[in-house]
C-alpha cells in the first residue's frame, strides 16, 4: 500500500469514526426523521436539480437527486438532424464551455469520414477549447464562494471572464454558443490581433486564479468545510465513471488529453496533469484550480507555436458520412464527454450516444451524501461540479 | 463486418486483440463475434445470458474498472423517416431492412456499454442482442454501481428490463409519460405537424456543381 | 387598493405610484440553462450593473418580487413549478421571457420534453429574442418594461386589460407614444 493510499484511508477512517459517534448521539437523542427537498430551484443548485433528502436531525439517512427538469432529448433530436446541424444543439449541452462540446462530435464524424483537419486548424480548435475551459472553470471558482458563504469571488469571476467571453466572441461571433467547428476544419481563421490579446487575457487569468487561490483556498473556514467532506475513494470513482478534475481529485492519473491521440494539439505543448490524493471536497477544487492556471500556460505554448495554412481541408459540400460507428471523447470541462455515433451513410447520424461528464459524476451522489450533515450537501455539490445540461442533455 | 480481415492486414494492435483473447477465455463461446480496429476501438458481442458475466469479467479479471456508459441501439430505420414528409400525401416506401453494425447482432435492439482500463487507457464496446418481444437483460450493478442511473435511463428511453435492478423510476420524464422516446417507431409530432425550413441544409448555388466544393 | 382595482385612482398618485413601481422592481432570478448565465452576468457581473438602472435582483422568494426573468428551456416537467411560481408572486406582477428556448422552444421545437413557450404557462411582457441574449438585450427588456410601467394605467392592468407584450428590438411591439430605447 503506497503512502498516499493510507492517507486517504486514514482520513477516511478519522471521518467514519467521527461520523459513528455522532450517530450514536443521535440514537440517544432519539431525533425524528424528516424529509427535505431542495430544489428544483435553488441558488445552490447552477440550475434545476432537485435533491430530496431524508434527514434524522442533522444528519442525511438517504439522498437523491431528482433529475429531467432539463432534459431536452438531444440524442433523439440528433436522429433528425444533419452533421452540420448537430453541432448547433450540441454546443448547449454543456454550455458553459460550448465551444468544447462540439470537438469530440466533430472529430468523430471525421473519423468516420476519414479526413482530418489542417494543422492550424487544429491549433485553434486547441486553443479555443481551452479558452472555453477557462470561461468554465473560472465561473465554477466564483461560485463555489457563493456557496461557501463568501459572496466576492462572484464578482471577481464574472469579471475575469468577461475578457475570455470576448475572446471566443472576436474569434467566432459567439459569447456562449460559438458553432464554430465544421467537419474537416473550422469555419474561419483567427482575428486579425486575437494572438495578442489572448496573450494579455491569458495573463490576466493567472492573476485571477492568484487572487482565488489566496482568497478562497487558504481561507481558514473554506479549509475547514471542504478538507475531509465528500471523500470518494479510488475504486468508487472508478466504478461510477467519475472523470475529470473529480476522478484526479482522488488520485488517479488520467487525462484524456495526455492518454489519448486525437488529432488536436495538446501532445505539442509542455503541460502537466494536476492530481491530489485526498479525494475530499477540497481536493477536487484544487485541481480545478490548478488546471485552470494550466491551461491559460497551454494557450500561451499554443498562441506561439501556431502553425500557419489553410483551417479547413477539402470536404464535400453536402456531408454524407460512410457508414459505421465511432467513439470520441475528450477531456472537457467538466469531464469526460464522448459520442457514439452510428452513421448508416445518411446525411445525419443513425444514432448518437452522448455520454456527457456530468452525468456520471452526479450519479455518486447517492453514495457520497450517506451520512453527511445538511452544510455539507451544498460542500459536496458545488464540490463535484455539475451543469443541468449536461446531467439531463 | 467480419472480425478477422482487417486485423490480419495491420500488425502492431496486439494490445486490443489481446483483450478480445483474454475475454475469450474467461466467458468461452458467450463471445459470439469480435471486431478489432487496430490504433482506435475494440467491439465485442457476447451472448444476453452472458452479459453480467462479461462485467464481471471485464472488471474483476480484466481490471477495466473504469465505467463510462451503458445504452442501447435500436437498429430498426424509423419508419417515419425524419420526420419531413408531407402528412397530406401517403407515406413514401422506406427500406426496412435491419442492418446491425459491428460485431454483427441478429435483433432489433441491442445493449452497447463501454468500459476503459484506467492505466492502458484501452475501452471497449460490449453489444448483446435482445429479445425483440421481451427486451430484459441482468443489471449490472452489482459489478460497476454506477450502471445504476444508465439503467434507469435505458429503460425510460427503449424500454429494456434490467434484472435485479431496485429501482426502475422514470429519470428524466413525467412518470406518466407514455411511450420509449429512443425507439425508433416513436414519432416527434412537432416535425410532423409542421415541416421545417432547415431541410435543405446547403442550398446549390446557380450553376455551381453540388457535390464537390472547395471547402468554405 | 380597492381604488386601484376600480381604476379610480387620480392621475398625479397613479403616476408617482408607477413611477415607485418601475424604479423598485425586485425582480427574481428564474435560471433554467445557458440564458441562466447571461442573466447572472446582466444582473450579478459589475460591468453590467443592473442595480444603476433600479432593479433589485435578490429577493429571497418569488413572495417579495414584482418581476420574474424566466431564462431558459422550460420542460414540461418544469411547467407545473413555474405555474405555482408565477401565482406566489404578488400582484402587480411581470415577466420577462427570455431567449428563443422560453419564448418559443427554440432549437428544441421539435423535441417530446420541451415546452413551446412558457407564455403557454404564465401571461408574458417583454420576449427577449436570442440564443442566449446578450446581457445588453435583458437590460434592454428591463428598462423598456420601465417605460411601459411608468405610463401604465393600473386600472387596466387589473381588469385585464393590458397591453400587447413587448418584443426586445421590435419597433413595432412598443406602444405608439411610448418611449423606447433602442
Amino acid at each position: 500500500m503506497t503512502s498516499t493510499e493510507s492517507l486517504i484511508d486514514r482520513r477516511q477512517m478519522a471521518y467514519i469514526a467521527a461520523q459513528a459517534s455522532d450517530a450514536r448521539l443521535n440514537v440517544e437523542l432519539e431525533t425524528e426523521g424528516m424529509t427535505l427537498n431542495i430544489g428544483p430551484q435553488h441558488p445552490a443548485t447552477h440550475g434545476t436539480l432537485r435533491i430530496i433528502a431524508r434527514l434524522d436531525g442533522e444528519q442525511v439517512v438517504w439522498a437523491e437527486p431528482s433529475c429531467g427538469y432539463m432534459h431536452r432529448g438531444y440524442e433523439k433530436l440528433t436522429e433528425v438532424r444533419t452533421y452540420p446541424q448537430v453541432t448547433t444543439l450540441v454546443n448547449r449541452i454543456d454550455w458553459l464551455g460550448s465551444f468544447a462540446n462540439e470537438v469530440p462530435f466533430i472529430l468523430a464524424a471525421e473519423k468516420l469520414m476519414g479526413i482530418e483537419a489542417p494543422p492550424r486548424a487544429q491549433w485553434i480548435r486547441t486553443i479555443l477549447f481551452e479558452l472555453s475551459r477557462i470561461a468554465n472553470v473560472s465561473l465554477f471558482l466564483g461560485d463555489l464562494g457563493v456557496q461557501m458563504g463568501a459572496i466576492t469571488p462572484v464578482f471577481m469571476a464574472f469579471r475575469d471572464r468577461e475578457y475570455v467571453l470576448n475572446l471566443i466572441e472576436g474569434a467566432t461571433g459567439g459569447r456562449f454558443h460559438p458553432n464554430f467547428d465544421r467537419i474537416g476544419g473550422l469555419k474561419d481563421d483567427l482575428p486579425a490581433g486575437f494572438i495578442d490579446e489572448t496573450r494579455a487575457v491569458m495573463k490576466k487569468l493567472r492573476t485571477f486564479c492568484d487572487e482565488i487561490e489566496n482568497l478562497l483556498f487558504g481561507n481558514e473556514i473554506f479549509q475547514s468545510r471542504m478538507r475531509g467532506i465528500g471523500v470518494i475513494p479510488k475504486d468508487v470513482a472508478l466504478q461510477y465513471g467519475l472523470s475529470g478534475a473529480n476522478l484526479r481529485a482522488s488520485g488517479v492519473d488520467w487525462d484524456l488529453r495526455r492518454d489519448q491521440s486525437l488529432p488536436m494539439a495538446w501532445d505539442k505543448v509542455d503541460w502537466k496533469v494536476w492530481t491530489h490524493p485526498d479525494g475530499d471536497a477540497f481536493a477536487r477544487c484544487w485541481v480545478r484550480l490548478q488546471e485552470t492556471r494550466e491551461a491559460t500556460m497551454i494557450v500561451d505554448q499554443l498562441l506561439d507555436s501556431i502553425p500557419s495554412g489553410p483551417v479547413m481541408a477539402k470536404v464535400p459540400r453536402i456531408i454524407k458520412v460512410p457508414e459505421g460507428e465511432a467513439w470520441v471523447s475528450t477531456e472537457n470541462p467538466l469531464g469526460e464527454m464522448g459520442y457514439y455515433v452510428v452513421s448508416k451513410g445518411d446525411l445525419g447520424p443513425f444514432r448518437t450516444k452522448i455520454r456527457s461528464a456530468s452525468f456520471n459524476n452526479i450519479s455518486v451522489v447517492p453514495w457520497v451524501l450517506k451520512g453527511v450533515y445538511v452544510p455539507d450537501i451544498i460542500t459536496i455539490l458545488a464540490s463535484l461540479y455539475f451543469i443541468l445540461g449536461d446531467i439531463d442533455r | 463486418m467480419s472480425s478477422d480481415a482487417p486485423v490480419a492486414e495491420i500488425p502492431g494492435d496486439t494490445l486490443r486483440e489481446r483483450i478480445v483473447d483474454d475475454l475469450r477465455a474467461q466467458i468461452g463461446d458467450a463471445l459470439v463475434d469480435s471486431l478489432v480496429k487496430p490504433g482506435d476501438d475494440v467491439w465485442v458481442r457476447v451472448r444476453p445470458d452472458a452479459w453480467l458475466a462479461t462485467g464481471r469479467a471485464l472488471r474483476h479479471a480484466m481490471g477495466f474498472d473504469y465505467f463510462c456508459f451503458l445504452s442501447a441501439v435500436d437498429w430498426m430505420p424509423s419508419p417515419y423517416g425524419k420526420g419531413e414528409d408531407d402528412p397530406t400525401e401517403p407515406p413514401p416506401e422506406r427500406d426496412d431492412t435491419i442492418r446491425q453494425g459491428y460485431a454483427g447482432g441478429e435483433t432489433r435492439f441491442q445493449m452497447l456499454a463501454r468500459v476503459t482500463h484506467p492505466t492502458l487507457h484501452v475501452g471497449v464496446n460490449v453489444k448483446c442482442d435482445l429479445d425483440d418481444a421481451h427486451p430484459v437483460v441482468e443489471s449490472w450493478i452489482s459489478v460497476y454501481a454506477g450502471a445504476n442511473w444508465h439503467e434507469r435511463e435505458t429503460h425510460e428511453m427503449f424500454g429494456i428490463g434490467f434484472d435485479g435492478h431496485p429501482d426502475l423510476r422514470n429519470m428524466y420524464l413525467p412518470t406518466d409519460f407514455e411511450g420509449h422516446p429512443l425507439r425508433k417507431d416513436f414519432p416527434l409530432l412537432a416535425r410532423m405537424v409542421k415541416p421545417w425550413p432547415g431541410i435543405v441544409d446547403v442550398e446549390p448555388l446557380p450553376g455551381g456543381d453540388d457535390e464537390e466544393g472547395d471547402g468554405e | 387598493m380597492g381604488l386601484v382595482d376600480r381604476g379610480r385612482l387620480p392621475k398625479p398618485l397613479n403616476s408617482l405610484l408607477n413611477l415607485g413601481r418601475s424604479y423598485s422592481m425586485w425582480v427574481y432570478q428564474w435560471g433554467l440553462a445557458c440564458c441562466a448565465i447571461e442573466m447572472g452576468a446582466a444582473f450579478g457581473s459589475p460591468r453590467y450593473d443592473v442595480m444603476r438602472l433600479g432593479v433589485i435582483p435578490l429577493p429571497a422568494s418569488p413572495r417579495q418580487a414584482d418581476l420574474v426573468v424566466i431564462s431558459g428551456t422550460v420542460t414540461d416537467k418544469m411547467a407545473p413549478a413555474i405555474k405555482r411560481l408565477y401565482e406566489q408572486m404578488p400582484d402587480p406582477k411581470y415577466v420577462i421571457s427570455m431567449g428563443s428556448c422560453a419564448n418559443c422552444g427554440g432549437p428544441y421545437w421539435d423535441s417530446y420534453s420541451v415546452t413551446k413557450g412558457v407564455d403557454q404557462i404564465v401571461p408574458v411582457d417583454v420576449y427577449v429574442p436570442g440564443c442566449p441574449p446578450r446581457p445588453e438585450a435583458l437590460l434592454e427588456g428591463v428598462v423598456l418594461l420601465q417605460q411601459r410601467i411608468r405610463n401604465e394605467d393600473m386600472g387596466a392592468r387589473w381588469r385585464g386589460e393590458g397591453s400587447k407584450p413587448i418584443v426586445v428590438q421590435d419597433r413595432a411591439s412598443v406602444k405608439k407614444g411610448e418611449p423606447s430605447v433602442v
